[in-house]
């Protein structure tokens, strides 16, 4: 790779560009139907998480905790998890707990699995619900390898090896908004197929207006169809720097379920790997609804061409939407100059590389592990008139006076992040036009002539 | 009590009813496992506190989480340095936790005082720290000495209790500044404002009030908060305790070991507001026997200005209904207050750290049938809104899609409101607020309220 030798990174941590592995893995079990996530360990982690993913979707999160006291963190946590699974049977009557530890009850060595497993004997008389576990741990890794772990752990620990074989395709989406997951779906149909989506937060994390409070918000993966998924017909994930155990790979593995990895499908290009993964597994070929949407996209980026090109850009954030968004720059003419995500031993450098191909006429800097402050020592001198991430680059995009295109999780500074869509030809398109508009937005308010036409 | 099946039965001493006989509502507990509590941690309760002292450099001690969710969350405003709006964290990793995170800790601390050039540093224990023992009284007397400024150890390990305790180390912790700087030039018509957060600028609309009564503000410890400033709080004749639980035990040490007063006050309200600064001006009117009349021409004046206003907005509220859900008990009793103001009647009250004290007292401001409730979740919460079929809900951004849902309005009241609040200047605010959401027409769409919705359904055969 020509990289410059990697930046040498500060022994501190200043506005971390990642979040805790159990906030990843709470996200993924909010989109199992009739689920609550559980978090094993002390109350403030539960409440401090609910509070940052209510300020991006605006709907209730109910996460429980095992709320442990000093005492318990000397003994042991496991009849507070009980007694915790206990209370929220009573309130939630969940179909399935999605039970994911911290920090503290990985250090004191709960066993989870132990624990759960003397929970379902002690307790066999009564009518329980799915218990999935996931090792989360945040000092290993970031919320993304969280929402991953968990996804893997729903599918490893539902899957029903007995499953009858049927036509559906397991889709494994990722960290996508709920708008782009209901767009997926709507794709899927397009071409005669039935998804399993895993997770599916569209409904649950983006509900309509009620006539009366849902406990737990309707929508989400049915439990049956996890269970079904070893009988699936092939499964598609999304990601350019995924784990090596994800839910996919679990499925190919143990039930033989031909697995397909493919890039968030985000610009032209992931695009078309998507809709020809599509048309494989229908047997059908591309509908004429998308072959005009690809035609209006490339129409797009012929009229916007001029406003974007060369434009250098500055991308931070979850690493597998990152390649997405800096190989769509790749592709429409803006030049990457700093790619940078907080998580670590993601081979980032590579994938941006291949996913960029041969359009870049120069490399970007690729940086793992670094928070906003060495994205800041680095960026300034590069001089950034674009910039895209998450909501928290907004004050250093604002010193750089670039604008933000604010993409992924959280989006807290603006309305709407849960209905934003990057994805398919739709989403590409939406995503292009905010691009062109915030470059035409800022020449204009940067000049004192306010054109009529641009 | 009622139809409270939401309500688990270890739960059910923390919900009161006004007027079902004498209250003995069970609080101070830790919250129970599986409830979905509203509350945070001893962390989050020391960070709370120390977080608008703009100068100082914040650092947690712990894995990444801690710090990214407390990164800039608040309000709370500089007229100078913004540090307090970074996160700072050591981030610790496996190898920290194996190994301890001494190290780390000192390398981190000694790289961002040399980067960032405090006045002091705040070191937050997590509850990992509390776990791996990292010795961090230790860690942070080296680096004080090598670096000359004040670092101070918060042992806020947050499985050691609720936001209450983070209170009282967080007041150890500035404690240990207190005494240290020169007080010869503090005037003797001199306060401190404890507890007051300067979100939206709140503050300086207090000080501004205080100034005009001929008082001079040493320090706002809490909210623009300046380190220096606190070295010299023990040079001010009064100490001005806003917010129940948060700096009421550096008020008593204060009071203690250099023997100056407090008292307990609220700016939120009319009458609170109007009542607190009296009781200032009597502390000071043997001194200063003109105080009184210049607090009643201010109180007069400030009066003048918002009545007209606050009249328009009560002519619209009159009749409805509120429930007020907040982290402290103090503010709930402004509310109370404040909402009779605009006609409106309070049906639901809690708080996440109410005392048994604030709860009995809640018992009898209200009216009878209020629901009182200690520690609540979003499912007693839903039906508590429910029952009492309210218009507006005061709380926070958590509770705030619970309303929504409902189809009910709200005013957030915590610390990350963008709207000042406090002062009668605030209390029109509130008002504003109040009326904005009450008032919206979005409420006429929402299915809870709109019959039309289920015959339109119905009749296209969606009702299933
Ligand atoms: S302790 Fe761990 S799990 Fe809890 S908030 Fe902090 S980083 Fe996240
Ligand atoms: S780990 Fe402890 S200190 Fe940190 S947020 Fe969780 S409860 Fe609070």
């Amino acid at each position: 790779m020509t990289n410059n030798p990697a930046a040498k990174n500060a022994v501190s941590t200043t506005n971390a560009c990642k979040l805790c592995t159990p906030l990843g893995a709470s996200l993924a079990f909010k989109g199992v139907e009739g689920a609550v996530p559980f978090l094993h360990g002390s109350q403030g982690c539960a409440t401090y998480m609910r509070r940052y993913i209510i300020s991006h979707f605006r709907e209730p999160i109910d996460i429980a905790s095992s709320a442990l006291g000093e005492k318990q963190a000397v003994y042991g946590g496991g009849p507070n998890l009980k007694k915790g699974i206990l209370n929220v049977m009573k309130k939630y009557s969940p179909s399935l707990v999605g039970v994911a530890s911290t920090c503290l009850t990985e250090t004191i060595g709960d066993d989870m699995g132990l624990i759960l497993h003397e929970f379902r004997e002690e307790f066999s008389d009564l009518d329980l619900p799915e218990v999935v576990h996931v090792s989360t741990p945040s000092y290993q890794g970031t919320h993304s390898d969280g929402f991953h772990r968990a996804v893997h752990a729903l599918t490893d620990q539902l899957a029903d090896p007995e499953a009858e074989k049927n036509e559906r395709i397991a889709l494994f989406p990722g960290m996508v908004s709920p708008a782009e997951i209901r767009l997926l779906k709507d794709i899927f149909r397009e071409y005669g197929l039935t998804p399993t989506v895993l997770p599916d937060i569209s409904d649950t994390l983006d509900g309509p207006a009620l006539e009366d409070y849902e406990p737990v918000a309707s929508g989400g993966t049915p439990v049956a169809d996890i269970k079904a998924l070893p009988g699936a017909a092939a499964s598609v994930e999304f990601g350019s720097c995924l784990p090596r155990e994800s839910g996919g790979t679990c499925l190919e593995k143990r039930f033989g379920v031909l697995n397909t990895r493919l890039p968030i499908p985000l610009g032209v290009r992931a695009c078309d790997d998507f809709y020809d993964a599509l048309a494989e597994l229908s047997g059908s070929c591309i509908p004429r609804r998308y072959e005009q949407e690809r035609g209006r996209l490339v129409d797009a980026y012929v009229d916007g061409h001029k406003y974007v090109f060369g434009k250098r850009a500055v991308v931070y954030g979850e690493e597998n939407l990152v390649v997405a968004l800096t190989a769509f720059l790749a592709e429409i003419g803006v030049q990457p100059v700093l790619v940078g995500t907080g998580a670590e031993g993601k081979r980032l450098a590579e994938a941006v590389e291949s996913a960029c191909g041969d359009l870049l006429r120069e490399q970007p800097l690729v940086r793992e592990g670094v928070d906003f402050h060495d994205i800041a020592e680095e960026a300034e001198a590069l001089t950034p008139e674009l910039v895209l991430g998450n909501s928290k680059g907004q004050r250093y995009a604002r010193a750089w006076n670039a604008p933000l295109i604010r993409a992924g999780f959280p989006i807290h500074d603006r309305f709407g992040g849960q209905r934003l869509k990057g994805i398919g030809y739709e989403g590409t398109q939406e995503l292009f036009d905010r691009i062109v508009n915030a470059l035409i937005d800022k020449k204009q308010s940067d000049s004192p002539i306010g054109w009529g036409y641009i | 009590m009622t139809n409270d099946s939401t309500i688990l039965d270890e739960r059910r001493a923390q919900v009161f009813r006004s007027g079902s006989g004498d209250i003995d509502i069970a609080c101070n507990r830790q919250s129970l496992a599986g409830a979905v509590s509203q509350r945070a941690c001893v962390f989050c309760g020391s960070r709370v506190v120390l977080y608008p002292i703009a100068d100082a450099l914040h650092l947690v001690h712990g894995p990444v989480g801690c710090a990214a969710y407390t990164w800039d969350i608040r309000g709370a405003l500089s007229s100078g340095p913004e540090l307090h709006r970074l996160s700072f964290t050591t981030d610790l990793r496996e190898k920290d936790i194996i190994f301890g995170g001494e190290p780390k800790l000192e390398a981190a601390l000694l790289e961002l005082i040399e980067r960032n050039k405090p006045k002091a540093a705040f070191v937050y224990s997590t509850c990992i720290v509390g776990l791996i023992g990292d010795d961090m009284e230790a860690v942070c007397r080296r680096v004080e000495e090598k670096t000359g400024i004040p670092v101070l150890p918060v042992q806020s390990e947050g499985f050691k209790g609720s936001k209450r305790e983070g209170y009282l180390a967080a007041c150890k912790a500035m404690f240990r500044l207190v005494g240290t700087a020169d007080i010869s030039d503090v005037p003797e018509l001199s306060v401190n404002i404890f507890g007051d957060f300067n979100i939206a600028g709140e503050t300086w609309i207090i000080k501004d009030y205080l100034e005009r009564m001929g008082l001079t503000v040493v320090a706002s410890v809490t909210g623009d908060g300046r380190v220096d400033d606190i070295r010299r709080i023990h040079g001010a004749s009064l100490n001005m305790v806003q917010c129940s639980g948060a700096t009421l035990d550096l008020a008593k040490m204060i009071e203690e070991k250099f023997g100056k007063p407090h008292c307990r006050v609220s700016w939120l309200g009319i009458e609170d507001m109007a009542e607190s600064l009296y009781k200032v001006a009597e502390h000071f009117a043997h001194l200063d026997p003109g105080i009184m009349e210049r607090t009643a021409d201010l109180v007069r004046s400030e009066l003048g200005k918002i009545m007209p206003g606050l009249a328009r907005y009560r002519a619209d509220l009159e009749g409805k209904k509120a429930a007020v859900y907040v982290g402290g008990a103090f503010k709930a009793f402004s509310l109370i207050k404040s909402f009779r103001h605009l006609g409106m009647e309070v049906a639901v009250v809690g708080s996440q750290t109410g005392t048994k004290e604030d709860y009995a007292e809640l018992a009898e401001v209200t009216d009878p049938g209020t629901i009182i409730v200690d520690d609540a979740n979003p499912l007693e919460l839903q039906e508590f809104i429910k029952e009492k079929d309210v218009d507006v809900f005061v709380g926070g951004v958590k509770e705030r899609p619970i309303a929504f849902k409902l189809g009910v309005g709200f005013c957030d009241h915590n610390h990350e409101r963008k709207i000042p609040l406090e002062g009668f200047e605030g209390m029109l605010n509130f008002a504003r607020e109040v009326h904005a959401s009450a008032m919206s027409p979005v409420w006429n769409f929402v299915p809870r309220r709109e019959a039309r919705h289920r015959d339109v359904g119905k009749e296209c055969g969606h009702d299933e």
